[in-house]
């Protein structure tokens, strides 16, 4: 049996054998915003945490010595999965959005199929940083504005604070609903369609 | 359940990659899909023979990576040489043709069935 080995392979729900191709997306934002919440609403599994360690240069820990002398940077993430078909799986990322994470991006999740960003009204400077540095790497990304109540912003409101561009998607969600969590994984899917069949304009 | 990784000194994971370097760990993404060939067998490193009983099922990485608690980057040099060694087989994503390229819309429709599906 799978678990001969290791006494936690009884807790892990492991993909199906005809899965044979991997997808990515990835939700970032601010600290406290609701990235852990969203993965956990849709995804099969528990979210798992890991992390990865690289020096300031953006390298793998390059030598012994940057191993030895522990300055490389770490950055965690958490990430679940969903099975969509008996041969896809779909890997969900929350990623922090912070300035010292971005030099991770290119390396941890070059060949992501888009991104959401997630925001809380009180706090939107935390997402002008992603959406400059998405904007710049040319991901396609998404943003929702997560309810934590408060004051209403109507979405043209947030859309000029957040000098988004008119074809962005900006909608609302509250991510510990799984319905409304898959509602903002398929706003940006619909989104990438439409990218990727020309009927729109590039962000 | 603590952060992976979070305790291991890097003395451990100089220990656990033999103290080598990135090796071909480029040749993995996150979510590279990882399947064992062989069964882990006695005499192997521990840490090689759990990966080889994990991935009897296809397991991305950064499972891999979440479940032995280390960094991603020492699972891929684990698993570069379990490649090398002819003991597990990887199915790597479909790279896009460019970094600002869009994905094909055969896939974004298949994704999109399995997301109305949840
Ligand atoms: N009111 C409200 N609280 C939320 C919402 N989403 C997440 N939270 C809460 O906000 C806190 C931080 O969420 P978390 O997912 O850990 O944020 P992260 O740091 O981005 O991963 C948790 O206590 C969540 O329950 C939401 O839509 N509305
Ligand atoms: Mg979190």
């Amino acid at each position: 049996m799978d678990s001969a080995i290791s006494d936690s392979a009884a807790d892990r729900t492991p993909l199906l054998s005809t899965t044979t191709s991997a997808l990515k997306i990835v939700v970032v934002g601010g600290f406290g915003v609701g990235k852990t919440t969203m993965v956990r609403s849709v995804s099969e599994i528990r979210p798992l945490n890991t992390e990865e360690t690289m020096t300031q240069a953006g390298q793998d820990v390059d030598d012994n010595s940057a191993v030895r002398s522990k300055t490389a940077t770490t950055v965690a993430f958490d990430f679940g999965r969903i099975s969509l078909n008996a041969e896809t799986v779909l890997y969900l990322f929350g990623a922090p959005g912070q300035e010292r994470f971005w030099f991770l991006w290119d390396r941890l999740f070059a060949g992501t199929l888009g991104a959401v960003v997630l925001v809380d009204i009180r706090r939107l400077a935390d997402s002008w940083y992603a959406i400059d540095r998405l904007e710049q790497h040319g991901t396609p990304f998404i943003v929702a504005r997560n309810d934590f109540g408060g004051p209403k912003h109507s979405l043209d409101q947030i859309r000029d604070a957040l000098d988004l561009a008119p074809q962005v998607p900006l909608i609302e969600c509250d991510v510990r609903e799984r319905e409304s969590s898959k509602h903002v994984l398929i706003t940006l899917v619909q989104y990438l369609y439409t990218l990727s069949t020309g009927d729109a304009q590039r962000p | 359940m603590s952060r992976p990784g979070r305790d291991d000194s890097p003395d451990r994971l100089y220990t656990v990659t033999g103290g080598r370097s990135r090796a071909n760990s480029t040749a993995f993404d996150l979510v590279t899909l990882v399947v064992s060939e062989f069964d882990p067998a006695p005499g192997m490193q521990s840490e090689h023979r759990a990966i080889l009983a994990m991935c009897r099922r296809p397991t991305a990485v950064v499972e891999i990576a979440a479940e032995l608690r280390l960094p991603v980057s020492i699972v891929k040099i684990l698993l570069s040489d379990l490649l090398a060694a002819g003991r597990v087989t990887a199915r790597h994503p479909q790279p896009l043709p460019t970094a600002s390229s869009l994905p094909d819309p055969l896939v974004l429709e298949q994704v999109l069935v399995g997301l109305r599906n949840l």
